[in-house]
């Protein structure tokens, strides 16, 4: 048994070192990803390159959490693969899954904080639960990681007691416990005032060069990432539109793309839902029950 | 009607395919053994939350069920002078019937909406997505302790409901109606018999913990996420299981006590 483990063992350490030769972390080739009958990826495909700030932009409810979903295995496509360090994440198994995910970190739109522990249980878990360092050294951990966010002050408060900003700085910290090599922020900025906005883009900007792992930011906020950005993906009408560095996307002529970066209101994205002519409604007598 | 044979199909299909879902959950839930060292505490907690604080309105329902029952019993056998047989008919029905029926209703009240509304709301706050997120299974974390809890706590709680059950008929029967003591106690010895009343009664409780924790621990996990999704999920918990308890509690009786 042991030649046969020492064999595996060092096949997987050889297909690892591979791997980090690769200069892309991610692999995305032909997702397809159906809701309801109605398309929210259509053979999309992206390449997230490793060590770098990717930014996954859009208009509202064109499936960039969903691709953050697809990324992390808590969706599976009808078509395609997601291959992170050449693990093809929809055919991986429920254990393997779970163990990839020990290598990733997500920050949710809604911090998603366990409710029923303090800020510092919660930084405490993934370490608690993943490893076996004695209690003294979990306490450190969390200390340090909750120092890294500005928040060490706060680690006997409960979730209920935090402000939104500052449970998305402890979900931060949470999320960076285990030092992931793949940091996945949903929405970051949403919601902030410009004081805890302009603390989170420093933050990821700091937490990205010092621990060195790849992220991707899924945002709409277009100042706050372009500030923060390596690469820009541009998704919308379940295909990428653009993709390039922020200078290239800024500079980039295509009608939805300029739209988009400038923040005009009407466009080839129209500001409204497809409708009867407005005339004709205000007319009709037809009442809605 | 060609409409309404499609929706009646779609109907039949999405109760299948919910049913489906059911058993593959609980198989992830199940499946492996849970780490004792990490879940052992969480199993402690649950049983402390599902069982412990049942205990107080199983305890009260007992209580009362037990005395109505022999006041009863009593107005119905004292006509015939057969009042010395209302120990036996207090706990025959209690030990084969109301108690693990009355208990696993009740329970499906109070300790399953809740389990419903607290997995459910865990997920509608993202809780269960971060916990995935952060490599750790919640049906084995959140799901598991739980239903062993629940599974755990209400053969224990059905016990409890028919002693107390059976000392509030005593209280009725020999302490106010005045029935003799040693005929109540003595009756209820000679009729009720280990093998076939107790067990089979202790067996239909832990039929029914299992079903009932179930339907309550997957309505929450597989709700819609809004405050609408598990407000009509923790109703389908309490209808559901009061069904399916009623509905095996005859499978389980024809079995049982049928001669079939």
């Amino acid at each position: 048994m042991r030649p046969l483990s020492l064999r595996r063992n060092v096949g997987q350490i050889i297909v690892q070192t591979m791997n980090l030769l690769d200069d892309i972390l991610i692999h995305i080739e032909g997702l397809t990803f159906t809701r309801n009958d109605r398309d929210i990826f259509r053979d999309l495909s992206m390449q997230i390159p490793r060590g770098k700030v990717t930014a996954i932009m859009g208009p509202s409810g064109t499936g960039k959490t969903t691709l953050l979903k697809l990324i992390g295995g808590q969706l599976r496509p009808d078509a395609g693969s997601v291959i992170i360090d050449g693990q093809n994440v929809p055919r991986l198994g429920r254990s393997e899954l779970f163990y990839l995910r020990e290598r990733m970190g997500m920050l949710f739109q809604s911090g998603a904080l366990f409710t029923d522990m303090s800020v510092f249980d919660n930084v405490a878990f993934p370490l608690r639960v993943h490893t076996q360092l004695p209690e003294q050294m979990v306490r450190d951990l969390v200390l340090i990681k909750l120092q890294s966010v500005g928040l060490r002050g706060a680690e006997n408060l409960m979730p209920s007691e935090l402000s939104g900003g500052m449970a998305r700085r402890v979900a931060l910290a949470r999320a960076i416990a285990l030092d992931p090599d793949l940091m996945m922020y949903d929405e970051p900025f949403t919601g902030q005032d410009p004081i805890a906005m302009g603390v989170l883009v420093k933050l990821i900007k700091s937490l990205n060069a010092f621990l060195a792992h790849t992220s991707i930011i899924v945002s709409h906020d277009i100042q706050e990432t372009l500030s923060i950005a390596d690469y820009i993906y541009l998704v919308a009408d379940a295909k990428v539109l653009a993709h390039g560095t922020p200078e290239h996307l800024l500079g980039d002529e295509l009608p939805q793309v300029k739209q988009f970066m400038q923040g005009l209101p009407d466009g080839p994205v129209p500001f409204h839902y497809p409708a009867a002519d407005y005339l004709d409604s205000l007319m009709s007598t037809d009442v809605r029950r | 009607m060609i409409n309404m044979i499609a929706a009646l199909g779609r109907s039949a299909l999405a109760s299948v395919m919910e049913m489906g879902r059911s058993g593959i959950f609980l198989y992830h839930s199940l499946v492996a053994l849970p780490a004792p060292r990490t879940n052992f505490p969480l199993l402690i907690r649950q049983l402390y939350s599902v069982g412990v604080q049942s205990m107080m309105i199983i305890i009260v329902s007992g209580l009362f069920i037990g005395m109505v029952i022999s006041l009863q019993g009593y107005t119905i056998l004292v006509d015939y002078g057969s009042e010395q047989a209302v120990g036996q008919m207090v706990a025959l029905s209690l030990v084969r019937e109301l108690s693990p029926v009355v208990t696993a209703l009740l329970f499906a009240g109070r300790a399953g909406s809740a389990l419903t509304a607290e997995i459910g709301l865990m997920k509608a706050t993202e809780q269960l997505a971060g916990m995935e997120m952060i490599g750790v299974d919640p049906l084995r974390r959140i799901v598991a302790p739980r239903f062993w809890a629940g599974f755990i706590s209400l053969p224990l709680l059905s016990m409890i409901f028919s002693v107390v059950g059976v000392w509030g008929g005593m209280l009725v029967g020999v302490e106010w109606l005045g029935i003799y003591e040693g005929s109540f106690w003595a009756n209820m010895q000679a009729s009720v018999d280990f093998g076939e009343d107790v067990l089979n009664g202790i067996i239909k409780a832990i039929v029914f913990g299992f079903v009932v924790t179930w339907i309550a621990v997957f309505q929450g996990y597989d709700c819609t996420p809004t405050s609408e999704g598990i407000s009509k999920a923790t109703t389908r918990t309490v209808v559901y299981s009061s069904l399916a308890v009623l509905g095996l509690d005859f499978l389980l009786t024809a079995l049982m006590f049928g001669d079939l």
